[in-house]
Order: structure tokens, then C-alpha cells, then sequence
């Protein structure tokens, strides 16, 4: 379980986390989801007590995690950012590591096993690929056996088998009852992991919800229709909170009536229907509608952008 | 969510995590220390200065005795030969200093580690203590090497020949380590305030290198009042068998230097707890 309250984080006069407040439950894969420059890593950092927030609290099962006296057996974390020596072979990485909590050597040689990098394990980390740099912080992350895992982006750079197999090991610790918290810029990956979904977008909360009810919430429950006499059937069914858009000849996207009240109106008025579909937003489309204007830079908005950089420096 | 079959990935169970304490800490540090090659490099080229340079002088001073001027051969002091090299081989030790912290933070390694001892002050405590043993462990004998070595080349020529005994002799040696030891921490204190490899070692240099001969540019007097309590010279009156009417005896000289070095440390410490990684 982790809990943050009232999180808060000021960098100079960038808020980078604002009045943060969620829990993260046991047993679950939960999404920490939002644009890049969110705030997601600083709130992980914040968590780990790496950096001291402005103001709020973070809490890993009831205390700040510097209260812990096994840290590595509470908290599992994986950082966005590099944290590994890069003189320093993976080997003696995770040794000196494991040695602060007087883990063994047989610990250390399993989980470079698990993360398939006993290739590498004597060669320094600085000559590693991304993919296995991210290996590496995975086996850094499950030294301690921990209760709690915090992964910052872990499939980035690995190729399509480490992301699934990355899938797999989230749903496996989850199902061992752990609390998986794991960020994501990339809504499918989530989509295919997660089962609860934390949004921030600029430091703030956007949505705390399962995955089923976040999609269902943007994609507003639309309709679109496919007919023959698509032109009646738009007068007939509008009004005052439903709108109407027309993307094609003969097809009408319609929100503010469900399917089943668009074919009864159909059906009584005589109307021939081609098609009559209830439309699921992806979730893909369904993170964009919902950090749209939380986006930091938006493609095509560089002189606000450049505004926004010009009156922060 | 999704409908694929997903496949378990069996993690191996920890049978018992133990708890961080000062020991393991430094175990830890001990394990990082050895497990570079810069502190293998930095250490091995400590221990050839210290030894080799007083040795290369020896046997300079002792081919050229005979050209020597009566007034240059009272210049020269056996001890002067025998700790020449401590004044190299303390750059290779306070770079390294500086490099074991710095390095932690240029890397990011410092959030792993402060990730698994999140109170953060045992890991600078370890890394001090075992930088300050191991610098300790090679020195002494390198210094007593760099000695014995360089009385046995200039015996040859029955010159400049003093006994390990003689008074202040076992003091000035081992004070040559200790040294060594002092200016380690000394430098990684100031590794850990500026947390940046170029900064600390420019730092390092400032107080060590830069300022005490810029002080040569006030009057005498003033010199003559203010040079002997900055750390580099107070620090080696510990290696100096004599002593000029303005240097501090060794006993304050070298408590001076280890004053200098705890107050270095203690700032270290509240900037490392009070500081973001």
C-alpha cells in the first residue's frame, strides 16, 4: 500500500507535483499514467524520500520509507533515470547493494538469472544497451524480496519479448499480493497491464479509476450509425443534450442517447440501419482527451511553449 | 486488461532479508570501493609515489653527494628524502576522495544507494571509514618502505643516515600516513558538499595548492600570523621533524587539520540529509 497525501513539489517556481493525493493498493497492477513531464518521476522520488516535498506526505504501508530498517525488503524501485555506477560491473552492483541488508551472494546470481543477464553480469554497466540497463534495474529492484514495487517507465528501450515478459513479471508479483505501482507515457502498454489507473497530468490528479470506467468516462458513450437516410435520422434524433456529427456520407456519430434509444427511434420511424455501434474510445484516445490541456508541449503550440520557458527562466 | 494467457514468471523468495546496519553499510562501501577500476588505479598510483619518489631521490642525493656544495648538503634532510612522495601521492588520494562521492552522483548511482539506506548517513559515515582504513592500511607501510628504503640507498654512501628511533622519527613517518588519511576525508567531505567530480577537485586544489601561496603576496607579518592555521600547512607540521618560529608544533598543527576536516564532514552531512538526490 502506498499513500500519498497532499503531495506537493516546487523546483524553484515550477510546481512540479501539485496536491497530490491517491493510495495504491496490494494484489493489483496499478498505472501511473501521464505525459512525459508530469510529474510521475518526481513522485516516485518523492515517495522513496530521494527528494523532501514541499509539502503532503508519502507513506509506504503506513510510514515514510526512511522509517524502514529493511528498506530493500519494503520497497522495490526502479528508477527512470540511470542509477547504476558505470565502471561498475552488474555483478558487483547488485552485490555491494545486497550488502547493506546482509542479502547473500546466491540472492544476487538468481535474480541476474531471472533478468537473463548472466552474459553480461562481469561487464561494466556503462557498456550496457538500454534493454539491459532496464533489466538490470529490475534486478536491482527485486534484491530484497519486496512488498512494494515502484517501476519509473520498465519497458523502455526493451525489445517486444522483454515487454512482455515485463507484463508478465507485474502480473506475477501482483498476484503474489504485492503492490505494483508502475508508470507509463504509453496508454497500451497500460492497457495490457494495469488493472487500476492513477492520471496525472502537470503535477495534478487527473483521474483515479479501473481501466474499464476511465475509458468509459472520455469516450462519453457514442453511437455511430450507418444509413441510408442518415439526413432523418439526424433531425429526428436531435436535441437539446444530444449532438450529432456527420463524418461521412451516411454516417452519423451520435452522443447523448445509447444504441438501444437510437434503434428504437429507428425502428419506430421506419428507418433502415446499416450499422449501430457503441463506441469505445482506446484508451489511447481516452488519455489524450483527458491530458489535453495538461500536456506540456503540445505539438504545434511552440510560442506558447516558448512563452511558458521565457517566464520560467 | 487483457485476454492473452498470461504466463507466470517465478520470482525467487528472499528466505530472510536482514536489516541495514553500520557494518553492512560498510561492507557495501568496501565491495563499491574495490569493484572500480579509478580506485584501484588512484590507490596503486598513491602507493608508487609515496614509495618510489623518496627512493629516486635517495639515490640522486646520493650520486651527486660528492658534487655537492657544503651549504646544499646541509640543505638536505633524510626525512625531507623519505616523505617526499606523501606530497604527490595525496593528489592521487584526495582525487579519489572527491571521485568516490562524485562519482556516485554523475552516475546516479547515489539513488540506489540512498534508495537502500534512505537515512543517508550511514553511507557517508562507511564511506569515510573505509576510505580512511584502506588509505591507512597502504600507507603506513609505504611509508616506512619509502624510510627504510631510502636510508639503505643512501647508506651506501654513509650519508644522511638517521635511526627510526631518534626522537620524533616514528612521529614525522607515521605522520606522513596519517596525513594521507586526513586529506582523504578531507576531500571527500568536500566531494560530498559540491557533489560534482570537477568542482571538488578544483576546490581540493583552491585550499590546498592556490591559496597557501597566494598568501606570500601579503606582508610578511600577516604571513607570517595567518599561513600556519590553514589546513595544508597545519597538516604537515604532523610530517615535519622540525619546525620554523611561525609553524605550529605537530600535536596542534595536525588537531588543527583533523578540526578543519570534522567541520568539512559535519557540513557534509546536514547538506547530504537536507538535500535532494
Amino acid at each position: 500500500m502506498i499513500e500519498a497525501t497532499g503531495l506537493t513539489k516546487d523546483y524553484g517556481d515550477k510546481r512540479a507535483v501539485d496536491d497530490l493525493s491517491f493510495a495504491v493498493r496490494p494484489g493489483i497492477v496499478t498505472g501511473f499514467l501521464g505525459p512525459n513531464g508530469s510529474g510521475k518521476s518526481t513522485t516516485m522520488r518523492l515517495i522513496l524520500g530521494l527528494d523532501a516535498p514541499t509539502a503532503g506526505a508519502a507513506s509506504v504501508n503506513g510510514k515514510p520509507y526512511r522509517h524502514f530498517a529493511a528498506p530493500l525488503h519494503e520497497v522495490g524501485a526502479l528508477l527512470e533515470a540511470r542509477s547504476v555506477h558505470t565502471g561498475r560491473s552488474a555483478y558487483n552492483h547488485l552485490l555491494a547493494l545486497a550488502r547493506t541488508h546482509g542479502i547473500p551472494r546466491r540472492r544476487v546470481l538468481e535474480l541476474i538469472d531471472l533478468v537473463g543477464l548472466h552474459e553480461v553480469a562481469r561487464k561494466r554497466a556503462g557498456k550496457f544497451s538500454l534493454g539491459m540497463g532496464q533489466r538490470l534495474g529490475i534486478a536491482t529492484a527485486l534484491l530484497g524480496d519486496p512488498a512494494t514495487l515502484l517501476l519509473d517507465e520498465p519497458s523502455n528501450g526493451l525489445d517486444p519479448e522483454g515487454i512482455h515478459w515485463i507484463r508478465n513479471l507485474l502480473r506475477s508479483l501482483a498476484a503474489e499480493g504485492r503492490t505494483v505501482f508502475v508508470s507509463s507515457h504509453l496508454m497500451s502498454e497500460m492497457a495490457l497491464t494495469a488493472d487500476h489507473l492513477i492520471v496525472i497530468g502537470r503535477g495534478r490528479l487527473i483521474a483515479d479509476t479501473s481501466v474499464e470506467e476511465f475509458v468509459h468516462r472520455a469516450s462519453g458513450g457514442m453511437v455511430r450509425v450507418r444509413s441510408p437516410h442518415a439526413m432523418r435520422l439526424r433531425e429526428l434524433v436531435t436535441g437539446p443534450d444530444v449532438t450529432v456529427h456527420s463524418g461521412a456520407p451516411g454516417v452519423l456519430e451520435i452522443s447523448g442517447l445509447s444504441a438501444v434509444q437510437v434503434g428504437e427511434v429507428a425502428a419506430a420511424q421506419g428507418i433502415v440501419l446499416h450499422e449501430l455501434t457503441p463506441m469505445q474510445a482506446s484508451l489511447e484516445e481516452a488519455f489524450m482527451e483527458l491530458t489535453r490541456d495538461d500536456v506540456e508541449f503540445k505539438a504545434g503550440d511552440g510560442a506558447v511553449a516558448h512563452e511558458q520557458a521565457e517566464g520560467a527562466a | 486488461m487483457s485476454t492473452e494467457a498470461a504466463s507466470v514468471v517465478p520470482i525467487p523468495r528472499l528466505a530472510d532479508a536482514g536489516k541495514v546496519t553500520q557494518i553492512r553499510v560498510a561492507v557495501s562501501e568496501w565491495t563499491k570501493l574495490h569493484s572500480l577500476r579509478s580506485s584501484r588505479w588512484s590507490l596503486l598510483v598513491a602507493v608508487v609515489f609515496t614509495i618510489g619518489l623518496p627512493l629516486l631521490f635517495a639515490t640522486v642525493t646520493a650520486t651527486h653527494w660528492a658534487h655537492m656544495s657544503p651549504h646544499e648538503r646541509a640543505d638536505r634532510h633524510p626525512l625531507d628524502i623519505a616523505l617526499a612522495g606523501v606530497n604527490l601521492s595525496q593528489l592521487a588520494i584526495a582525487v579519489l576522495g572527491v571521485l568516490i562521492i562524485t562519482g556516485e552522483y554523475s552516475t546516479g548511482m547515489i539513488r540506489a544507494s540512498f534508495t537502500a539506506v534512505p537515512k543517508r548517513l550511514p553511507v557517508l559515515w562507511a564511506k569515510l571509514g573505509v576510505f580512511g582504513l584502506v588509505v591507512f592500511a597502504l600507507s603506513v607501510p609505504s611509508v616506512l618502505l619509502a624510510f627504510w628504503g631510502s636510508q639503505a640507498i643512501l647508506q651506501n654512501r654513509h650519508i644522511l643516515q638517521i635511526s627510526f628511533t631518534h626522537a620524533g622519527v616514528p612521529r614525522t613517518v607515521i605522520g606522513g600516513a596519517l596525513y594521507l588519511v586526513v586529506v582523504g576525508m578531507f576531500a571527500m567531505a568536500i566531494g560530498a558538499m559540491v557533489r560534482n567530480t570537477a568542482g571538488g577537485i578544483a576546490t581540493f586544489a583552491a585550499v590546498f595548492f592556490v591559496i597557501p601561496p597566494l598568501l606570500n603576496l601579503l606582508p610578511t607579518s600577516w604571513n607570517n600570523a595567518i599561513s600556519k592555521y590553514l589546513p595544508d600547512a597545519a597538516g604537515r607540521e604532523v610530517f615535519s621533524l622540525t619546525h620554523g618560529p611561525h609553524d605550529l608544533a605537530p600535536g596542534p598543527g595536525f588537531a588543527l587539520f583533523c578540526g578543519y576536516t570534522a567541520l568539512a564532514i559535519a557540513i557534509a552531512a546536514v547538506l547530504l540529509v537536507r538535500r535532494d538526490t
